[in-house]
């Protein structure tokens, strides 16, 4: 590169893609965020239908009764691509990291009581099965929803799924020494312990759902929306309290995971249910449905949880998630 | 207590296996619908050998790291005008048909794998597939990005994804991917991983990156250098997937064969495009479509079959013509190009003199004898204002959706090769057995083609004329036709200076 070149300013032609520029016009040049998720996939002229569903275009609007005028009227509050989403989860991992060598290290782990690692290993291993089937749902939520905004949240919030997976299982490692004993009888429980056959049949209900965008409410709305401050944030609380601080350290990546994603599920909420009446009703029904199915099944794991405080344990979480979406606009909820 | 010592290999499996289960509530059939209509038969999916072992905290650390690399170099590129020092604007009209007609693709790819990541019953299956949608997804993107720069500075770049949808040489690509896509998850994963990434990936990749390489395009070459490490990680996949298929039920092996048969041919067909881009769109090619084939596919891809032939699969039918056929591909696509050059989103150019004398060193059965002569003669034809491009549209392959410009190479070159087949009292052309044989297997499928052609006749397109339907497109007048004295090659003369050589006739 000569030095004349580089000093010369080359006058763009123009700034942006052209679906950006209809999009947000050309004053500016548009974000690599902008760049990265609008309008990239298919929308029309399919050469083929599937042979595995003959009912719908390959990319196809109708596969949930959610009805956008424009599927792309939502964004991303973390302005997530692939770049800026593998950046943000790897300053993370690296936290994570540190907390599971320091464990690790210190053998931090002596020092809990018995009785905490042994409730650990009842509440918060089996949750390792759950991250498994989130991460599943998600994956299906990628496959079947309408337009590369949408596909591009679901991919990213399915590999997570499967991370934290990982990091449970992990957790259940440290717990025994690498005995795989916790594993072991965290999946015993997930198929046989009767406080969750109700949410383990749930889940395998979700895997068979129709239309996407109730799989959306149902795992990313609600099931999240009852488990994590329920089980992360609240039991881990109690534990701590009882001495088991060292299990908090090791799952400080679901409690900060779900304090981000939540603005995402909120902003898709607020926009969908603002789109039309047909689309706000379509959320509080599934929303309710699927709030009495779960706080259902998750009422023995709570009790198991908390004791005699379980039910109003969550009690509690359910409300602040109602109050959540009806603050999004998703009116109409079931309260009590 | 001193934890137990875990491997690495029993740690990864921790990680990676066991947290599925049997459901009890749905039936697995109900769960995993798509997995089993095609005849494949799996009989443990435990003897799923995952390809390669990464924890998803091993992934985010290392992708984020090549992506600051990437974005440190996009940057760069785009504060210093990286464009300045291409070899010659005439070559961004390869990039144009990347951004249009792979990048697409690679879109396509992450819903595909995530199909997939989905659908298999395994779940070592479906944490690699799922691996695979979102680096497929970290393709479309980070080319996006690379190549926002050039669309600030040329034409041609502008509408991607609308064209994708559209465009009469892009329904090549387009209709590729679908086929995959709307097939069962194990006939996308052999046409996808193995047909297209294993066997013939090196043929789009190392054109592409070395023609960047070659001329001056550091953006291009980054981000290629970028996804290398995916792609061998995605190639490792396409190999396991063959094998895993074969060794679960001997049953598997015609499927499989028949599978690779088909999509060696349909990757081949769309290759054709990446043919004439490498012999005649770079300005500085480091090596000829011919050269390209004999060393990764005849040389390499015999080696690989050879391999494979323990397991009763055998090189993939009508390979022979493939290879007789790398001595005109380019040829004959670069002449359609330069005849339907008013309907291009890129520039197009007669070769001059000195690429010419190139093609004829690498060329030396074909070139001098049936293709020389007919650029020279549309190089007089300009001089002398006559040329004039296609006034009919033409008619295309049923199936690759190539116009039928491909010749009987092993008889008479100069004779086109033109299959009909019939289904349901309608007839239907084909550019040649390969393409034949996947039509006629399912005419049910190949009967609903979207033909771009076909549409404008009917009135789909935008119009019935050519404006009409080049505005429906989103071309402007100043994306296509002759690159000296476009927009383009003005803008580079500005920076260049005007005497700067010209390298495009």
């Amino acid at each position: 590169m000569s030095i004349e070149i580089s000093a010369k300013t080359i006058q763009p032609v123009r700034l942006s893609y052209g679906n950006l520029k209809e999009r947000f016009g050309d004053k500016k040049p548009a974000s690599r965020y902008q760049e990265a998720v609008y309008d990239v996939q298919p929308t029309t002229n399919f050469q083929y239908l599937p042979i595995w569903n003959t009912k719908h275009e390959l990319y196809d609007k109708s596969k949930t009764a959610i009805v956008m005028e424009d599927w792309y009227s939502f964004a991303d509050p973390r302005q997530y691509y692939y770049g800026t989403y593998t950046i943000a989860r790897s300053k993370q991992q690296d936290v994570a990291e540190h907390n599971f060598s320091f464990v690790d290290k210190r053998d931090l782990f002596d020092s809990v009581p018995e009785e905490v690692k042994q409730a650990a290993r009842e509440i918060l291993v089996p949750l390792r099965h759950v991250e498994w089937a989130a991460n599943m749902n998600n994956c299906q939520i990628t496959d079947e929803c309408y337009g590369s905004n949408f596909s591009t949240l679901a991919m990213f919030n399915a590999m997570d799924r499967l991370g934290m997976a990982q990091y449970v299982t992990r957790l259940g490692l440290l717990l025994d020494g690498n005995e795989e004993t916790s594993l072991d009888a965290g999946k015993q429980a997930w198929m046989e312990a009767p406080e969750w056959q109700g949410l383990r049949h749930a889940i395998e209900d979700m895997f068979v759902l129709d239309d996407w965008f109730e799989l959306m409410v149902a795992q990313n709305f609600v099931l999240d929306g009852l488990v994590f401050p329920l089980l992360y944030d609240r039991f881990e609380k109690k534990l701590t309290v009882e001495g088991g601080a060292t299990i908090a350290m090791l799952t400080e990546f679901m409690d900060d995971w779900y304090k981000e994603t939540v603005r995402w599920t909120n902003a898709l909420a607020k926009v969908t249910a603002k789109e039309s009446e047909a689309n706000q009703e379509l959320l509080s029904k599934w929303t309710n449905k699927w709030t009495d199915r779960l706080v259902g099944a998750l009422e023995p794991v709570a009790a198991k949880a908390f004791g005699a405080d379980g039910i109003e344990q969550l009690t509690k979480v359910k409300e602040e998630l109602l109050a959540r979406l009806t603050k999004s606009g998703v009116t109409g909820l079931k309260r009590s | 207590m001193p934890a137990k010592k875990l491997n690495l290999r029993k740690r990864y499996e921790l990680l990676t296996r066991g947290m599925g289960w049997e459901t009890t509530h749905q039936d697995m059939d109900d769960v995993f619908p798509y997995d089993s209509f095609e005849g494949i038969k799996i009989t443990d999916w435990d003897k799923w050998e995952d390809p390669f072992r990464l924890t998803m905290d091993a992934y985010w650390k290392f992708q984020a790291e090549k992506e600051k690399k990437l974005y440190a170099v996009i940057d760069s590129f785009a504060q210093n005008n990286g464009q300045t020092n291409l070899s010659d604007a005439s070559y961004l009209s390869a990039i144009k048909l990347f951004i249009t007609g792979v990048t697409p693709l690679e879109y396509g790819a992450h819903r595909g794998f995530a199909h997939l990541g989905r659908h298999f019953r395994g779940d070592g299956a479906r944490i690699a597939c799922q691996m695979q949608a979102i680096d497929e997804l970290r393709h479309a993107q980070t080319q996006i990005h690379t190549i926002s720069h050039y669309n600030k500075h040329f034409n041609g770049l502008h509408d991607p994804f609308h064209q994708f949808d559209r465009v009469w040489y892009l329904s090549v690509p387009k209709s590729f991917v679908e086929d995959a896509m709307t097939a069962g998850p194990f006939e996308f994963i052999t046409s996808i991983s193995f047909a297209f990434e294993y066997v013939l990936t090196n043929m789009l990749f190392v054109p592409f990156m070395s023609g960047a390489a070659y001329n001056g395009d550091m953006a291009t070459v980054t981000f290629g250098f970028s996804a290398q490490s995916d792609e061998s990680r995605h190639m490792t996949l396409g190999l396991e997937i063959i094998k895993f298929m074969l060794e679960q039920h001997e049953d598997n092996l015609p499927i499989v064969q028949r599978w690779m048969d088909k999509h060696f041919w349909r990757a081949y067909r769309l290759l054709a495009l990446v043919s004439a881009m490498q012999d005649y769109m770079l300005t500085n090619s480091p090596l000829s479509w011919k050269e390209a084939w004999d060393v990764y596919f005849v040389e390499n891809g015999g080696a690989l079959f050879e391999d494979l032939s323990r397991y009763g699969l055998k090189m993939p039918k009508y390979h022979e013509l493939a290879t007789a056929e790398a001595e005109h591909l380019s040829h004959q696509v670069w002449s359609v190009f330069c005849l339907l050059g008013n309907a291009t989103g890129f520039h197009t150019f007669l070769p001059t003199e000195e690429k010419m004398d190139w093609l004829s060193e690498k060329y030396p059965n074909t070139f001098d004898k049936y293709y020389r002569p007919r650029f020279e003669h549309w190089a007089k034809q300009k001089e002398e204002g006559t040329f004039q491009y296609l006034a009919a549209l033409p008619q295309l392959c049923q199936v690759c959706q190539i116009p039928m410009i491909f010749t009987e190479v092993e008889t008479d070159p100069m004779q086109l090769s033109f299959r009909v087949s019939e289904y349901k009292g309608d007839k239907y052309n084909t550019c040649s057995d390969g393409c034949k044989d996947i039509f006629d297997h399912e005419p049910e499928k190949y009967a609903q083609a979207w033909l771009p052609v076909h549409q404008i006749f009917q009135g789909n397109s935008g119009g019935a004329t050519i404006p009409e339907v080049l505005e429906w497109y989103k071309f402007a007048p100043e994306d296509g036709g002759d690159y000296i004295g476009s927009q383009d090659h003005a803008r580079w003369q500005e920076w260049k200076g005007a005497d700067d050589k010209v390298k495009q006739a």
